[in-house]
């Protein structure tokens, strides 16, 4: 049939033109609306619209007091709830000048790394689904199922769990819990090893992610990259380590660094990540030591339920907190930690009263989602999702 | 504790050190300064390139409202160094009509924070070829994180089944937003009720 067909010669002019990606896409990663200006199947020009989920957080927040702005910490990134109240829990901490006892601390490392290794899981799983592999997210999400027990059984909630509060944790981990979460760590690296049999060396995963989206070390600094996407650029800067927060100069752990910046390497952090969260994780287990888990000052955090049936102390205390809330000495920080997905800032002013005057989000993935402009240029729209994929992005913490 | 400390002053004498810069100061353990609108460009750019500092990031930056204050505005800019492992906060303030310098010249990251605080505050950043609304719903009016803009907002929107259209509407709620006054008895209240009139001729 091509044989007897006369060659064509008719010129086709192709005219740059617009497509719109999401805000309904499943490879959006929740509601990004992208613009992309393509030429052909090349993407010229990139522009993100965000806020289709903004509710507001930091406005709604300035009218709580400071014991209920946390659960709104959960609902920003809500892939890794607990390590963004973390940060609050930090920054009101530091306002207050309180230090957490050393069980609650170590707690909070605990459920950090277990946040994390939920938070890379997923990403990783779904980054993969992007591109066209159905098994790693089956396999991955049970093992989600497993961590996310844990979180159920500390903090009596899957995801919104409220557990880390400005004074330390909300209630001791219950019993049987810490060997159950010893047994899954022993396990857990060989389910690693499984997800990396499947990716790692696999062709159609590497075509599709070698090469693409590679950003460099400078480059990545420039457009304020930070956690595994700065470290993939060859960036050894963890903030776990830079500047330790609770127990993280305690433990030993290596930080992931990758080369080339790319999304592949992105992959390979993160993998190695989840390695080095199970190694603090079984540190913490064994470091941990029976004691009480938040501040014993009963103006910032409640007596317990025996002692309000006793004391009438007890039972103001109680009132006065969750009616009241405490009062937070005038004042200004900008608190970070190590999020999974890298630097995640609150900037907490406190004018004295028992409310934030002013508490700013500082959002790992708005700066990341903002680089997509130069990370996509000249790509093909394959990529794109690819490379969304590889940024770890969610939009209750972006559009907050 | 005592490591960080040294390091904070031997940061904090250098930035006292350039123009532009009015007063520094350590808080919490962070370096914060005052530094002027004007000049803000250049000193930033120094800040980036010169060895003492050598601020790659921008990693926020963001508005505070002081509506009391003549430049109601705080436009913050926290910095770090990765490769020195130091942070740095800088203030400028300015009011609703005075555009601050853009500083998406030094730091490509900086458009999305200052379109942001545009959005958020209607802050203006003079030199910034991008300043669109970023976050607020698209034709939205006003700037939601002023302290005078209420929490409720003023339209709320629906989809109407009977028009095929999506209606902005104004704000109608069955019961006022209510913000108790937690101030206690026994610290805040100082003329018991009833007994005003009498403590406005003991005033006077």
């Amino acid at each position: 049939m091509s044989e007897t067909a006369v060659p064509s010669k008719r010129t086709v002019e192709i005219d740059h033109q617009s497509i719109n990606f999401g805000p309904q896409h499943p490879a959006a990663h929740g509601v990004l609306r992208l613009i992309l200006e393509m030429d052909g199947e090349v993407i010229e020009r990139a522009d993100p619209h965000i806020g289709l989920l903004h509710r507001g957080t930091e406005k709604l927040i300035e009218y709580k007091t400071y014991i209920q702005a946390v659960p709104y910490f959960d609902r920003l990134d809500y892939v890794s709830p607990m390590c963004e109240e973390h940060a609050f829990a930090l920054a009101t901490e530091k306002l207050l000048a309180i230090e957490v006892p050393e069980r609650g601390k170590w707690i909070r490392t605990l459920f950090a790394e277990i946040t994390r290794i939920l938070n890379h899981l997923l990403n990783v799983t779904t980054y993969a689904l992007d591109v066209g592999a159905i098994t790693p997210p089956l396999w991955g999400f049970e093992e989600r199922e497993k961590l996310l027990e844990f979180h159920e059984a500390a903090s009596g909630a899957r995801l919104h769990a409220n557990y880390f509060r400005p004074g330390g944790v909300a209630k001791d981990l219950p019993a049987g819990l810490a060997d159950r979460i010893g047994e899954w760590a022993e396990t857990f690296p060989k389910f690693v090893d499984d997800l990396e049999e499947l990716l790692t060396a696999n062709r159609i995963w590497k075509q599709r992610t070698v090469d693409i989206g590679a950003i460099g070390g400078a480059e990545a600094l420039a457009w304020g990259f930070s956690g595994p996407c700065l470290r993939a650029s060859g960036v050894p800067w963890d903030l776990r380590r830079a500047q330790p927060y609770d127990m993280y100069d305690q433990v030993e752990f290596a930080v992931a660094v990758g080369r080339n910046g790319d999304c592949y390497d992105r992959y390979l952090v993160r993998l190695g990540e989840m390695r080095e969260s199970v190694k603090i994780i079984k540190q913490c287990l064994e470091r941990m030591r029976p004691g009480p888990v938040k501040v014993q000052d009963q103006k910032i955090t409640p007596p317990t339920r025996a002692e309000m049936k006793r004391s009438m102390e007890a039972l103001i205390h109680h009132f006065k907190l969750y009616t009241e809330g405490f009062h937070v000495p005038a004042g200004a920080t900008y608190t970070v930690v190590e999020s999974p997905k890298g630097e995640f800032g609150v900037y907490l002013v406190a004018d004295g009263t028992n409310r934030p005057y002013r508490c700013k989000i500082r959002a790992t993935g708005f700066s990341h989602l903002q680089a997509i402009e130069v990370l996509a240029r000249r790509h093909m729209l394959a990529d794109a999702v690819a490379i969304i994929g590889s940024l770890d992005i969610v939009f209750g913490e972006i559009d907050r | 504790m005592g490591e960080n400390s040294t390091r904070c002053d031997g940061l904090r004498e250098h930035v006292a050190a350039l123009p532009g810069i009015r007063e520094v100061r350590i808080e919490k353990g962070e370096v914060a300064a005052a530094a002027e609108r004007d000049r803000l460009v250049a000193l930033m750019t120094r800040l980036r390139d010169e060895p003492p500092f050598l601020f790659a990031q921008v990693m926020d930056i963001c508005g505070v409202d002081w509506p009391e204050r003549e430049e109601r505005f705080d436009v913050v800019y926290n910095l770090l160094s990765v490769e020195l492992n130091q942070r740095l906060r800088l203030i400028v303030t300015t009011d609703e009509t005075t555009p601050v310098p853009s500083v998406c010249s030094v730091w490509p990251a900086a458009t999305w924070w200052e379109r942001e605080a545009w959005d958020l505050f209607g802050i203006a950043f003079s030199g910034q070829p991008d300043l669109r609304r970023i976050l607020t719903d698209y034709g939205f009016e006003g700037h939601p994180l002023r302290k005078d803009f209420p929490l409720t907002g003023y339209v709320e929107v629906r989809y109407d089944e009977d028009r095929k259209a999506v209606l902005y509407e104004p704000v109608r709620l069955v019961q006022d937003f209510r913000r108790f006054d937690f101030i206690s008895p026994w610290e805040g209240i100082t003329t018991l009720p009833g007994d005003e009139k009498l403590r406005q001729e003991r005033q006077e």
